[in-house]
């Protein structure tokens, strides 16, 4: 069999992939804090004797797509949303520091402050636990505080600021839960600057415009990628029948 | 098979859920009491197809990787406990509340269920419940010849009777609150039960420790915004239409590889 048909499975194979992720996009198009993952073919040149005529092909997702989504007013006390740059710091499975835009928060039976999928907020002083009082206010710099039960409206208590952190986009990695961390795998510094837009949400940043285009674009791909396929069978059957009369 | 069907199909999943959550909600917007939810979505987990720093050769290395998400779950459908306006009915059995309190229910297992909707009615012994006939806890039981029935903002609940020309208090209504009301159980029947989630009920007289006061001869509205659950359809529906698009473009594919042989 002629090489062409192994470059043209390996373009079959990693268009496929790559729908893979543009399908994972859109299914996540309503997930509140979602970032897109990036995704771009690689050429990978076969180095040898010969005529440089082999370039497999290999898809790989350099990083996510950190622009931000769009603020969507919900009116619920406890949805955050970061403006422009930056993270909550959440606790994930294993305890550690991991960073999420997902700021529909809730309290736990315990009153600790918690994300819509159960991990604890990390605070300035660890968990935020929130006593049953009346009223919840979180300010723009994560500041949580609240009114206590049986006293008046003007006595506020501080029950813990939210910490979010703001590193370098490039030194981030989204793990397999979903969450992104350092790459160092060491917990980012608070970032004074950042803040949060109170009673919002922020929707998924994927453009299903774009999205819809790789698609059509990938599907006509693959059917490039079968007709070579095609062509080297056709080939092969014609070298078959010389062989045969001869 | 080709990953993109499952992943899609999760996604048509969610929106499907969405959609059900959005018909609820609009079906619900004239509830009294009635709390709207949410979908809440997750992406699933991340696989690594290929570790970034893989070797490309043997002095080089790949400076990205492949990582591939498999998709969207439904983490949640959550009530989001928003007050809901008050509507003046004139009844003097509607109690709304102005708070995060909610009215306890005995239940005909003799469990406790509560409720945000207060119109209440009489049952054949003068006690007051609920529409559907379930007794409100503390029970009160209104005299069969009262003429007038005050709730006052504390709960309490006094009637006039003939020939008495000073009203008598027959009963105090409480209300109960929780930490995390988003964690209780919906019943149906604008009730609610208590979960491990949210917590144990606290249980004062309304007015105090943040239970909300009360209003007579008011109902609370449900607090569906119709316009929002409109545009909320909206994105379901062409976010339902995309990912349908990502099934048709797989399976394009799929027929073009097996037309080959």
């Amino acid at each position: 069999m002629d090489h062409i048909v192994y470059v043209a499975m390996t373009g079959a194979r990693e268009v496929s992939r790559q729908l893979a992720v543009v399908s994972d996009n859109l299914a996540n198009i309503s997930t509140a804090g979602f970032k897109a993952e990036l995704n771009t073919f690689r050429a990978l040149p076969v180095v040898g004797d010969g005529a440089k005529t082999r370039a497999y092909v290999l898809e790989t997702t350099p990083s996510a797509d950190y622009s931000p989504g769009v603020l969507r007013a919900t009116g619920r006390n406890l949805d955050v949303a970061v403006r422009g740059q930056g993270w909550i710091a959440v606790q994930d499975a294993s305890g550690k520091e991991a960073y999420t835009r997902m700021g529909d928060l809730q309290l736990s039976v315990n009153g600790v402050l918690q994300t819509g999928n159960g991990l604890p907020v990390v605070g300035d002083s660890g968990q935020i636990a929130v006593p049953p009082d009346q009223q919840i206010l979180i300010a723009k710099d994560g500041t949580v505080s609240t009114v206590p039960t049986g006293q008046g409206q003007n006595s506020v208590t501080i029950a813990g600021r939210i910490k979010l952190v703001n590193p370098p986009q490039a030194s981030l990695v989204r793990g397999e839960d979903g969450l992104f961390r350092l790459q160092s795998g060491q917990p980012a510094p608070t970032d004074e600057n950042a803040s949060l837009a109170v009673g919002s949400l922020e929707t998924s940043n994927v453009n299903p415009a774009d999205a819809l285009v790789k698609m059509i674009s990938l599907g006509r791909q693959f059917d490039l990628q079968m007709k070579i396929l095609s062509a080297a069978n056709d080939n092969d059957k014609a070298a078959n029948q010389i062989i045969s009369v001869a | 098979m080709m990953r993109s069907l499952y992943i899609a199909s999760s996604g048509l999943n969610a929106q499907q859920t969405q959609l059900d959550v959005i018909s609820n909600n609009l079906a619900n917007s004239s509830t009294t009491g009635y709390k709207k939810g949410r979908a809440v979505f997750e992406d699933l987990l991340y696989q690594t197809i290929r570790q970034p720093g893989a070797q490309s050769s043997q002095q080089t290395q790949l400076p990205s990787g492949f990582q591939l998400g498999v998709g969207v779950g439904v983490v949640a459908t959550e009530r989001i406990h928003t007050q809901g306006s008050l509507q003046q009915t004139g009844n003097s059995l509607d109690v709304a509340i102005n708070g995060s309190g909610f009215f306890q229910i005995l239940m005909p297992d003799g469990s406790t269920a509560y409720t945000r909707d207060g119109s209440f009615q009489l049952d054949s012994q003068g006690q007051i419940v609920t529409a559907s006939g379930y007794p409100v806890q503390p029970s009160i039981t209104i005299p069969s010849d009262a003429q007038t029935i005050t709730i006052a903002k504390d709960g309490t609940v006094s009637v006039t009777q003939p020939n008495n020309t000073s009203a008598s208090t027959v009963g105090q209504l409480q209300l109960a609150t929780f930490v995390n009301p988003t964690g209780l159980q919906s019943l149906g029947e604008n009730l609610y039960a208590e979960t491990a989630s949210s917590g144990s009920p606290q249980v004062n007289n309304p007015g105090t420790s943040g239970t909300g006061t009360l209003n007579q001869d008011y109902i609370e509205t449900s607090n569906v915004n119709v316009a929002e659950e409109l545009v909320n359809m909206i994105v379901a529906q062409r976010a339902y239409e995309l990912n349908s698009r990502a099934i048709t473009t797989s399976d394009q594919m799929l027929q073009n590889l097996v037309q080959i042989g």
